[in-house]
């Protein structure tokens, strides 16, 4: 017998055990866990700090579904590594993530959590940067509308966009129930992450087919369009000929007919 | 012209004397045209009254306003496909490559005053042209005001809604806008899968390959000038029709199949009608004012490489569109030919179906009841319960179809599954109108009872009284004159004399034949009167029923 | 409405109740002349329904008190129609936000002046003019007998005057005269365009043709379309503004990973991953332009089409009874991807001379 096992029956013994448990599997893991080269990864995207703050919100909040290391769970959520800052600064900043315990279809654009202030959002981009590169965020400058062309920017906006967002920005249907959202609340930085990064359903728009300059054009468009009055009267939410068709039938025949009802309409003799 | 003696007193004295002015232009004009015997008979043509016979007046005055706007828009577009760049106000459009006509439309919008209002008033009335011509149609088939003498303008009326959507179609393609642009490539590509002549269709439309370079003025002729022209003669017919033939009149007291009761053209229903006229510009002036319609500088310039999702046409053509969306893949190749059948069965069927059988209704109804009589009392629709039932079946297909024209858009309003509503849609279609058609049977049936039991057992007073043995029950009162009369304009609806044998075994002509044995069947099923009502003076108001059990084989409505 | 006395039995005190139609009967207001029982016949051919009930004034004070409100209105159109001028003059247009201005201020009175008028006239006949119950006799629209017989005696004794039956080669010579005359119509509409031939086959893709972005023009590098999910809606070179062309020749281009593609996709026509199909809709010809990353899904807007772009963009949904066709593409000496050759099959809608080209197609590879 050793002076472990004379004490082996010690009210604090099983505290003892545990205790040692716990620094066996975590100095393993700690050990045996993939750690990257997050020095210089850090010095590009971010401060050292940054990126420490981001990987604390990061296991907090989205290791459940996307893996303490960002490699995806399957089923859950997929890899980040790769998706690069611009990623999760569209995807945080509009609320979409964290997303809900049940999606549906798709992640939709929700109240942002307390949590998700700008700086955690810097921090949480910088450390998902980290982990495999990818885009980065643009500049002010980048998405500056009043830099931007808008009649090119509408000709592309018009060629690969309104497909699935429709001219002004809308929103659409897709397969399965998911939808093309409407862009009205995205503000331009997310435009552009949009483009850059292709969330979930929508196709990627690199920097290298659409150019900054010509991304920046689009949101111009998309910016000036959604601000302009509607001259018209009211735009009927700018959906097309299915409102105007409603609102034909109903305001238009509705009230028409309450006309010809009144000037139809015989009095009321007095009774007795 | 000397004054009418009229009965009731009527306010100021003597007779009126026409003044000197329109003494004597009328004078002139009589001098020359003979007009007065025509004035003498017409002036004072009676119109019977009910707010359902102004629906027609709907689409007329619609047509006056469209004429008017369209020839001021007329002044400024430019039918021309040309391709320009954009020098005008709306910037961000400028230096666009664009067609003239979508520039010039444009320039009507920004450029000229008024030139926006006019462009959503002419297009907010075609919308309600179309829309009031429907609501007039239904309204004519569920009254049975299509029987003769009326199967005429019946169909001239089918002609005009036609030919409107068809208007319409090339009226809202003529600014060559994105929208419009892809109802042109649909128009193409159905156009291209007719049979044989196909291609040859689209090549002469056209001009060429599409889109060629002349569609939109060949479009601007027929929308301002053919189809204005055919549509101005065809309403002349219907308005003359109707003028001759006199109006229907709904069932009621005094009213015969022989006389129109009512007020007279000549002050009361001019004014009327002119009242009418000015409401129905008010409201289009409203709209044009409040709510934007067909913003073409949102859509941008016509390009066949680009579309927008949520691309519906104007709601006249939803019915079409719907069925080309539910339509499952189905092309048959024979040899070296193919026959798109996806295309070409939403295309012809629906519309081919409503309208034909809406056209020949009338001839239908008139062999399966063997009814050849003049009508002038309009039925009320619970009377005849399966003209009733077939049209709101009718109205199913036509709006399942219509709604699923929008299934991207309500896909995405109310997060519905894009193809789980295009399958529902398949179902629906047959579905949706069988149950309908019993729904709105039985409806009729009921409200048929209801009736029945009105002129049994008279309408509530809200007396009530106690009887000395301490029971309550509500006093009821005979309803009022004109009710009952309006109730007891129930026509029995006409049937073939039976299918029996004469002496010799020998059926009657008509109910000869596999086809004869189908019309004696069809007429005793349309023509059955379930509910009959009780005759003048068979009612009991307040008084007792019969025992139950009392011998009667018809079914009791107590 | 009714003033009900607390005295007499319940029967006495039920009130007559009126809906909707009212008693004709005594008329509210003005004491009738006194009239003989039969209905006068009035001008103009028409009778009074009842005795006394024909035609009935509304009180003079009544109508006087609706006189002033429809003045009012009348007033009120006149106001808003001097507004309309007077908006068209002071309010200019040129620009969006001046257009919205314009349109209302002319809208605004526009509605307001038609408003006023329309419910002016409603009131000036509901309350200034009497009260019709008038008659008017209908007569059988079929013309009398005897008329009808002496309008087919005419109608004989013109034909035989006029000879048309007698002179059979008369007869026949007109007729025959008129049929060219009626067809001319439509022999002149030949020239409304050229004979289609076999224009549908073709677009103008050929060898060597460089992809270009829409919108901006620019030829592609394969290696700057790098980013897998990536699209491009795809114009060739030269042919930018040509909307005939385009009305072919548009593609969509799209970056799958080379392991995602299936047997349906022709993997000589692509390029390290880059697919290329015809944008145009088999179905009805609309841009099928919606793409969905994480399904590969290309999805028609119009009639919901979807294609499997990872599968030779064969049909997998809706009405389009053939997969998207896909360009050949490679990439020229600069790197920059063009055509191979046009496609191999007609692009676009079904129509009746195209035969199943894909099968042909099949059978030569």
């Amino acid at each position: 017998m050793n002076s472990i096992t004379a004490r082996r029956r010690h009210p604090l013994a099983r505290y003892a055990v545990i205790l040692l448990a716990l620094c066996l599997v975590g100095g393993a893991y700690a050990l045996l866990s993939p750690t990257g080269d997050r020095a210089d990864a850090a010095i590009a995207s971010g401060t050292n700090d940054d990126v420490a703050n981001g990987k604390a919100l990061f296991e907090a909040n989205c290791s459940s579904c996307h893996g303490l290391n960002g490699q995806g769970v399957p089923g859950n959520g997929p890899s980040l590594i790769g998706v690069g800052a611009a990623s999760v600064d569209f995807q945080v900043s509009s609320g979409r993530m964290p997303a809900a315990n049940s999606t549906g279809p798709q992640a939709p654009r929700k109240a942002l959590p307390e949590w998700v202030t700008p700086k955690a959002i810097d921090d949480l981009a910088a450390y998902v940067q980290s982990l495999g590169g990818g885009p980065t965020r643009p500049t002010a400058d980048m998405v500056d509308p009043a830099k931007g062309d808008p009649a090119k920017g509408g000709e592309l906006f018009r060629a690969n966009c309104i497909q699935c967002h429709n001219w002004v920005g809308a929103g659409g249907a897709l397969t399965e129930g998911k939808h093309a959202p409407n862009l009205n609340k995205s503000t331009p930085t997310q435009i552009y992450e949009a483009m850059i990064t292709g969330p979930q359903a929508m196709p990627v728009f690199n920097d290298t087919t659409i150019t900054p300059e010509q991304k920046r054009d689009m949101i111009a468009y998309i910016v000036k369009v959604r601000e302009q009055v509607d001259p018209g009267g009211s735009g009927l939410g700018r959906i097309g000929p299915v409102t105007e068709g409603l609102v034909g039938w109903v305001v238009g025949i509705g009230l028409l007919s309450l006309a010809s009802i009144w000037i139809t309409a015989k009095r009321r003799a007095k009774t007795k | 012209m000397s004054s009418a003696t009229q009965a009731g007193a009527r306010p100021g004295s003597g007779s009126f004397t026409p003044p000197k002015a329109i003494s004597g232009i009328s004078t002139f004009m009589d001098d020359r045209t003979g007009a007065g015997s025509f004035l003498k008979r017409n002036l004072r043509k009676i119109f019977p009254d009910h707010w359902s016979f102004l629906l027609g007046e709907i689409a007329l005055y619609s047509f006056v306003i469209l004429l008017l706007t369209g020839t001021f828009l007329t002044f400024w577009f430019e039918p021309s496909m040309q391709e320009v760049e954009y020098t005008g106000s709306y910037e961000p459009l400028k230096g666009v490559h664009m067609s003239a006509a979508y520039a010039s439309a444009l320039e009507i919008t920004f450029d000229v005053r008024g030139g926006l209002l006019m462009r959503q008033i002419h297009h907010w009335a075609a919308l309600l042209f179309v829309a009031g011509m429907m609501a007039h149609m239904l309204r004519v088939f569920f009254t049975g005001a299509y029987r003769k003498p009326r199967e005429l303008n019946w169909l001239i009326g089918l002609g005009l809604l036609t030919l409107s959507m068809v208007e319409g179609l090339f009226g809202y393609s003529l600014p060559d806008d994105l929208l419009s642009g892809a109802g042109l490539r649909i128009t193409q590509g159905v156009l291209v899968s007719v049979p044989l002549v196909g291609t040859y269709l689209q090549f002469f439309l056209f001009g060429g390959e599409y889109p060629g370079d002349d569609v939109i003025g060949r479009f601007y002729s027929l929308h301002i000038l053919i189809i204005p022209g055919i549509l101005l003669a065809l309403i002349s017919a219907h308005m003359i029709l109707m003028w001759v033939q006199k109006h229907t009149q709904m069932p009621g007291k005094g009213r015969t199949e022989t006389n129109v009761v009512g007020a007279p053209f000549y002050p009361a229903f001019m004014v009327k009608s002119g009242a009418y006229f000015m409401f129905t510009f008010a409201v289009l002036a409203g709209l044009g004012t409040f709510a934007q319609i067909n913003p073409i500088w949102l859509y941008g310039p016509y390009t066949p490489a680009d579309i927008s999702a949520g691309s519906q046409p104007d709601f006249y053509m939803g019915f079409l569109e719907g069925a080309l969306r539910i339509m499952p893949a189905w092309e048959i190749n024979i040899g070296d030919y193919t026959l798109a059948l996806s295309v070409l069965i939403p295309a012809l069927i629906p519309l081919g179906l409503i309208m034909t059988g809406a056209a020949l209704y009338p001839f239908i109804e008139r062999w399966v009841t063997g009814d050849n009589r003049e009508h002038h009392i309009a039925d009320r629709p619970r009377n005849n319960p399966h003209r009733t039932a077939i049209g709101v079946s009718v109205i199913t297909f036509y709006g399942i179809l219509w709604m699923l024209g929008a299934n991207d858009e309500i896909s995405m309003h109310f997060h519905i599954s894009l193809f789980a509503l295009s399958i529902f849609g398949r179902i629906a279609i047959f579905v949706g109108p069988a149950i309908a058609y019993f729904v709105t049977y039985r409806i009729c049936i009921g409200l048929q009872r209801k009736d029945a039991e009105v002129l049994a057992h008279g309408v509530e007073s809200g007396v009530i009284v106690r009887s000395p043995e301490g029971g309550y029950s509500e006093i009821h009162v005979e309803p009022d004159e004109d009710i009952a009369e309006h109730i007891r304009g129930k026509k029995e609806i006409p049937t073939l004399p039976s299918a029996e044998a004469d002496g010799e075994g020998i059926p009657p002509k008509e109910a000869r034949g596999p086809l004869g044995r189908l019309r004696v069947k069809l007429s005793r099923t349309y023509g059955t009167d379930l509910v009959p009502l009780p005759a003048k003076g068979e009612g009991h108001v307040n008084g007792e029923h019969a025992a139950v059990g009392a011998g009667e084989e018809r079914k009791q409505l107590h | 409405m009714s003033e009900r006395e607390n005295t007499g039995t319940p029967e006495e005190r039920v009130p007559h109740r009126v809906i909707g139609t009212p008693q004709p009967g005594a008329p509210a207001g003005v004491a009738t002349a006194g009239e003989p029982d039969t209905p006068a016949t009035l001008d103009g051919g028409v009778r009074e329904l009842e005795p006394g009930t024909g035609v009935i004034y509304p009180d003079p004070a009544s109508a006087r008190r609706a006189e002033r409100l429809v003045a009012l209105l009348f007033l009120v159109a006149f106001l808003a129609g001097v507004g309309f001028i007077v908006s068209y003059v002071a309010f200019q247009v040129g620009d969006i936000d001046r257009t919205a201005v314009s349109n209302l201020a002319l809208g605004g009175t526009m509605t307001v002046a038609f408003l006023a008028l329309a419910i002016g006239l409603v009131v000036w006949v509901r309350r200034i003019m009497p009260k019709y119950n008038l008659v008017q006799e209908r007569h059988p629209m079929a013309s009398e007998p005897e008329v009808r017989e002496e309008v087919s005696r005419i109608f004989a004794q013109g034909a035989q005057e006029s000879g048309f039956l007698k002179h059979k080669l008369l007869r026949r010579t007109l007729l025959l005269a008129a049929a060219p005359l009626g067809l001319a119509p439509l022999v002149l509409l030949k020239d409304l365009g050229p004979l289609p031939e076999d224009k549908l086959r073709h677009t103008v893709w050929r060898k060597g043709m460089r992809l270009v972005v829409e919108g901006t023009g620019q030829p592609i590098r394969a290696a700057d379309f790098n980013s897998p999910g990536g699209i491009l809606s795809v114009v060739p070179e030269g042919y930018e503004h040509d909307l005939n062309a385009l009305a072919k020749a548009t593609l969509i281009l799209i970056k799958l990973r080379p392991e995602q593609f299936k047997s349906g996709t022709n993997l000589n026509w692509t390029h390290d991953g880059i697919v290329a199909y015809s944008k145009i809709c088999t179905h009805v010809g609309c841009p099928a332009a919606l793409y969905e990353q994480t399904t590969n899904h290309i999805l028609c807007p119009c009639h919901q089409s979807t294609f499997d772009a990872a599968d030779g963009a064969k049909v997998v949904f809706g009405p389009a009874a053939r997969p998207l066709p896909q360009l050949p593409i490679t990439v020229d000496s600069e790197g920059y991807l063009v055509a191979q050759s046009d496609f191999q099959v007609p692009v676009g809608p079904s129509f009746w001379e195209r035969g199943d080209a894909e099968a042909e197609v099949r059978g030569n590879a």
